[in-house]
């Protein structure tokens, strides 16, 4: 008789196995658990240990056995035949040495001669802690990852503002939260933890309130739908903000404890100190310091002094004559001038009864019921705190707010209105997740100056970081941008996840110069991941008059047959999520709860099929091949795998701090900080494929102002400094970039008026409600809709519509719209219409809903694909009845201050601004979807398409 | 007497298909798989699901409410899948009251399908035998398993926590709990099925604000803010009226 064994509670037969990852069918990161017969895997459940998910699973990862078996795979490096044009699919399978030896020519010749000209730009892979050393020791400043297209204004507005952001750095405390605000789409992110949450906060009778123009999804349970017009979510909560001021809810004491509102702001007209705040040079002092106004003395005082009762509203003067008033005065008196509910109805559609209400309750809730814990700890001003006090009141949001381009002063908003409230990294409201709070901005800073791209050389800095001032943009020294996609210029700043929605179209205008070969991994740019798509995808093909392509050489890393494959010149076969060792790392975008830094990593669970690689892997022999510095150990021993590379690489030699946090030292004693352990990846296979540490009680709130945190972090190399993080509510970063604009700032200086023009409208350190650029400049008479994606929860963007099961769950999306403005163009239900925007037009299927916003209409993200794409038959219905709105999305607008073209992108964070789209609609004679490009044939060595499929285990079954 | 059956909570149940794909991942390879899918690749897909998430609105701009209703077999008390099995594949279990198919006696006549009220059958074309949810029976009693993983797939994949299992006639099962506790209900009684499954309903959360008795602290509490400030320092502009 075979063994039986037993492994966390389950008795393996023969042949049986269990195994512990992290699942990789979406951006979340849960924790799975996967059981093997005889090497095959059988089945994916939850990890019920695993922080993230706690035993649930969403119905993608719940289908990736299914991602494992598409017949998309590609699993042979492949280079387009000679003659053959891009786009059209056509290769040569090569081996892996000529794919190395190909690139690696390639990359050694720019390398050594101007490094800029190779950019690197990754889709939603989420180890940019290895991308982006990998471009740094490279030398380019051209990479980022796809954050600039994705939600990069909830990331810098809330960081530039509060320390932290949604999601991977903060969220809602689901446990005791009783008042939610769900603003937008955020069906995907993230997924189970905020399914979890709901159940939380429905199980203790909380009120979950959604603003969206669409009521789906969440919106499904929400207790209140606030359907807002895409793009006035900021007017929304200025009205809101308007209330809690009208009505005195606002915490003071959370204002002036942890916020610059009641900081002097120095308004001397036209000095280099204009709208700074007001600082005071002590004698014995170091350092500067803040002041208040002291209502208690009637004079300034030092900030956060015991027995003072600083001024929230006033204006006064300094004892050498300077006019001073408050962060908090300045909002004020904008708020209450310009947005009432009334006012701020009229932009938003929302009935002004509604706003006022809903600010009402949260307001009352948060003022009238505080949540009291027993918890002791001290602030950073030595005060010991008997209780961490909150209130039962919280906010998520993400891609809703984001992708206008009016989101990063929105997003400022949004932060604001959490301040007034005092729910900021306290019990019941919105908790920070290690490594965060970091200072604000945060220390990085971007590379700033074409002087430091130089052969053969690493940068010295990051490619990407947060600006605190205009000394910190990449431009030259006429104010020109240095980047291909114009990242940290005076016309988009504070980009801090770079602007790769930008990269097809500079590169290919030369603008500002030409690229020689432009990798991307695991991104769709030719087709969903891109605005304009249409010409784009001519962009990607287009030639010069010599008959080069315009961007010279296309290297594409994925594991399947993506449209963005069929442009590539030469492919890199990379594997799935099942097939690799990988880290969720601390570094980059970690899975820690609010009380729980945590990390995670994946271990191949079968071996990679045909001859797919790793990417990881690639980029690694890619390191050594092209003689790159930082790949080897402190005795220059290179790290061969990628495995060795992240047990064994440190940030600085000798720093202690890696990929992984989790068992550190030598003998694996250690956390966070500790030397390389060689055993470590053992020890988290021994743990389930996850490491987190619990932090202490007395350090689990009032982060940006606890002592005991803040020591810990710095103790454990999270931050730099143990000072307190005061947050932004006037943002003193936005105004050192106007000031510059105006001329009376020394350093850098915008080189031109419509440089300068740009940054004094938009980068205002009150927040402020402004029109969406693109609506601007399209009529409303003649595109009356707005038109705006939805996320599905089975389907994350394009990667699984080479799924079986999931295919079958969202196969076709429609174009969901109001009846009665359907039945006034005299459109039915189920027919088909054209959607046209001054850029493009797409015939799509109505369907009648009441669930929408009536000016807008809107439809699933990522559904329609190119015919024969994804190794789907050419009449699959994602070809042929599917469809994408970015067709109809242009990917430039015109600069209001030049005339010429511009990135359709937020002027503050570089934000692609996909929801800003208007459109006609109008009945269409003909059915089915257009416009139709090629179709793709299968490449030779994919798998063919099965006509059923049985995924059974090994049995034998009737028939 | 014992009823093995799912609660399913409409108030949290968030549509995300996780109960579904999670079901077909387990029973596919499990005793009662595969789950055949034709076309997996091409046009029409379809598939052997025994669980299927239908969406719908109720009600007009902007007074909507969407729903969405996750459905599988309903394991009914008087089961009229059973009555009209001519071969007796179709059979009710006297120990827990769950409904299951003999493949084996099973001839692919449909009848089953006509007589369920509920749509939950579920055709095989490749087999051609009729297939439906075993409330995984083959989990919820297996050994092999750990013990808090005895439950039927959907369950232990459910993100919002919205689907209970146990035996609804044991008053003190979770199952009966939710049921007496949030007021669940049976899909279209009048079928006269008696179905085991029950739902339970959406609830509002409403709250009560007092506005004018908020308004007049409100005022007098930004008033003195106010009036202070302008006492203080030498200030000659107007702060702006609340």
């Amino acid at each position: 008789m075979p063994e039986v064994t037993e492994n966390d509670g389950h008795t393996l037969a023969p042949g049986e196995d269990i195994k512990y990852s992290t699942c990789y069918m979406c951006a979340c990161r849960c924790g799975i658990k996967i059981t093997l017969k005889y090497g095959k895997i059988k089945y994916i459940q939850g990890n019920p240990h695993h922080p993230t998910n706690q035993g649930v699973l969403c119905a993608k990862g719940s289908s990736g056995i299914m991602k494992q078996f598409s017949p998309a795979r590609i699993t042979k490096p492949l280079l387009r035949k000679k003659g053959a044009e891009r786009g059209n699919a056509e290769f040569d399978e090569i081996s892996w040495e000529q794919a190395m030896k190909i690139l690696t020519a390639r990359l050694k010749h720019i390398r050594a001669t101007d490094p800029k000209k190779f950019a690197f730009f990754t889709g939603r892979d989420q180890m940019q802690a290895l991308t982006s050393y990998f471009s740094k020791q490279f030398g380019t400043p051209n990479f980022a990852a796809h954050g600039g297209f994705c939600s990069v204004n909830m990331a810098t507005s809330m960081i530039y503002s509060m320390g932290g952001s949604s999601w991977e750095f903060g969220g809602v405390d689901f446990e005791r939260c009783k008042y939610m605000f769900l603003f937008g789409v955020a069906e995907d992110h993230d997924s189970n933890p905020i399914k979890l949450g709901l159940a939380h906060l429905k199980d203790h009778g909380g009120k979950l309130v959604v603003i969206n123009p669409v009521r789906s999804g969440y919106g499904a349970v929400a207790d209140e739908w606030l359907p807002v017009k895409p793009g006035t979510d900021g007017a929304l909560i200025m009205g809101m903000i308007h209330v809690l001021l009208k009505y005195n809810l606002f915490d003071k004491e959370f204002l002036i404890n942890t916020t610059n509102a009641a900081y002097l702001l120095d308004m001397t007209e036209g000095s280099e100190k204009e709208g700074l705040p007001f600082l005071l040079a002590e004698k014995d002092m170091e350092q500067t310091q803040h002041v208040v106004w002291d209502l208690k003395t009637n004079k300034m005082a030092e900030a956060h002094q015991l027995n003072t009762e600083p001024a929230l509203l006033g204006r006064f003067k300094s004892p050498d004559g300077r006019t001073l008033t408050t962060g908090f005065q300045l909002l004020y008196d904008r708020v209450m001038k310009e947005y009432s509910p009334e006012q701020a109805a009229t932009i938003c559609g929302v009935p002004a009864e509604q706003i006022e209400r809903v600010a009402l309750e949260a307001g009352i809730m948060a003022r009238d019921e505080v949540i009291t814990l027993p918890i002791e700890w001290t602030d950073v001003w030595g005060r010991d705190h008997k209780t961490v006090t909150g209130k039962p009141v919280s906010v998520h949001a993400m891609r809703g707010i984001a992708a206008h381009s009016n989101g990063f002063q929105t997003g400022r908003t949004l932060s604001i209105f959490m301040m007034l409230l005092g729910i900021i990294d306290r019990p019941g409201g919105f908790r920070y997740k290690a490594p965060f709070p970091k200072p604000i901005p945060p220390c990085p800073k971007p590379i700033n100056s074409p002087d430091l791209i130089r052969p053969n050389t690493p940068l010295p800095n990051p490619e990407l970081g947060f600006p605190s001032n205009p000394d910190h943009l990449m431009v030259d020294n006429d104010g020109n941008p240095v980047r291909i996609d114009k990242a940290f210029s005076w016309e988009f700043p504070l980009t801090a996840h770079g602007m790769m929605q930008s990269v097809i179209t500079n590169a290919h205008n030369y603008d500002p110069y030409r690229l020689d070969t432009l990798m991307f991994f695991m991104a769709n740019m030719s087709w969903n991941s891109t605005m304009n798509t249409g010409e784009v995808m001519k962009m990607l093909a287009a030639k010069d008059a010599d008959g080069e392509y315009r961007i010279p050489f296309l290297v594409v890393s994925d594991a399947f047959f993506s449209e963005q494959v069929a442009y590539a010149d030469l492919v890199l076969p990379d594997t799935t999520y099942l097939e690799r060792h990988d880290v969720v790392s601390l570094l980059d975008r970690p899975i820690s709860d609010y009380d729980h830094p945590a990390d995670a990593i994946r271990q191949p669970i079968l071996p990679p099929k045909g001859d797919c690689r790793p990417f990881q892997q690639t980029l690694i022999d890619l390191a050594h091949e092209l003689e790159l510095p930082g790949f080897a150990d402190a005795d220059g021993k290179p790290f061969l795998t990628y495995k060795e590379f992240i047990t064994g690489w440190e940030s600085a030699p000798g720093s202690g701090v890696g990929f992984l946090a989790g068992w550190r030292g030598v003998n694996g004693d250690k956390h966070l900080v500790g030397e390389p352990n060689p055993n470590q990846w053992e020890a988290y296979i021994k743990n389930n494929s996850f490491f987190e540490i619990e932090l202490e009680p007395s350090i689990r709130y009032n982060r940006n102002i606890n002592q005991g945190y803040l020591n810990w972090s710095q103790k454990h190399k999270l931050i730099r400094l143990n000072e307190p993080i005061i947050m932004h509510f006037y943002s003193e970063v936005l105004q050192r970039f106007r000031l510059a604009a105006k001329g009376q700032r020394p350093g850098r200086q915008p080189a031109t008026d419509a440089q300068r023009q740009r940054i004094l409208k938009y980068f205002d350190p009150v927040p402020f409600w402004y029109e969406p650029l693109e609506q601007t400049q399209v009529p409303l008479k003649d595109f009356p809709f707005h038109a705006i994606t939805q996320r599905p929860m089975p389907m994350y963007h394009s990667w699984d519509s080479q799924n079986a099961w999931l295919r079958q769950i969202m196969g076709q999306n429609f174009l969901y719209m109001n009846p009665d403005k359907a039945a006034a163009l005299g459109i039915a239900d189920m027919e088909w219409a054209w959607v046209e925007s001054p850029t493009g037009k797409i015939r799509v299927q109505v369907k009648c809903s009441e669930a929408v916003q009536p000016d807008t209409v809107w439809t699933w993200n990522a559904i329609g694909k190119m015919s024969g794409a994804w190794n789907l038959d050419p009449d699959a219905d994602e070809a042929r009845k599917a469809f994408l709105l970015n067709h109809c999305i242009t990917d430039e607008i015109v600069n209001e201050f030049t005339n010429k073209r511009i990135s359709n992108s937020d002027p503050i964070s570089g934000q692609a601004a996909w929801y800003d789209l208007r459109v006609k609609i109008y009945k269409a004679d003909e059915t089915g979807h257009w416009p139709q490009f090629q179709t793709l044939k299968p490449l030779p060595h994919m798998e063919k398409r099965a006509d059923i499929l049985r995924y059974e285990f090994m049995r034998d079954k009737k028939k | 007497m014992s009823q093995k059956a799912l609660v399913i909570d409409l108030h949290k149940c968030v549509g995300c298909h996780a109960c579904a794909a999670n079901c077909k991942a387990w029973n596919t390879q499990g005793d009662a798989g595969p789950l055949t899918d034709t076309n997996p690749y091409a046009k029409d897909p379809e598939g052997v699901w025994f669980n299927r998430v239908q969406t719908y609105e109720v009600g007009k701009f902007p007074e909507v409410e969407v729903v969405h209703l996750p459905k599988s077999c309903m394991h009914c008390k008087n089961a009229p899948c059973v009555e009209v099995c001519p071969t007796g594949a179709s059979y009710k279990r006297v120990e827990d009251g769950i409904v299951l198919v003999n493949y084996d006696d099973c001839i692919g006549c449909k009848y089953c399908s006509w007589a369920c009220p509920y749509g939950c059958r579920e055709f095989d074309e490749f087999e051609g035998v009729m297939k439906k949810c075993t409330l995984c029976v083959d989990r919820i009693y297996n050994e092999a398993l750990p013990e808090e993983e005895r439950k039927p797939a959907c369950v232990i994949a459910c993100p919002a926590k919205a689907r209970a299992y146990g035996d609804i006639d044991d008053p003190s099962s979770q199952a009966s709990r939710w049921i007496a506790e949030g007021k669940g209900y049976k899909l279209m009684p009048e079928s006269g099925a008696d179905p085991s499954n029950h739902y339970l309903p959406k609830r509002k959360v409403n709250i009560h604000v007092d506005k004018e008795a908020l308004l007049k602290v409100a005022h007098a509490h930004i008033n003195a803010a106010r009036n202070i400030a302008c006492d203080t320092g030498s200030v000659s502009e107007d702060v702006a009226q609340p």
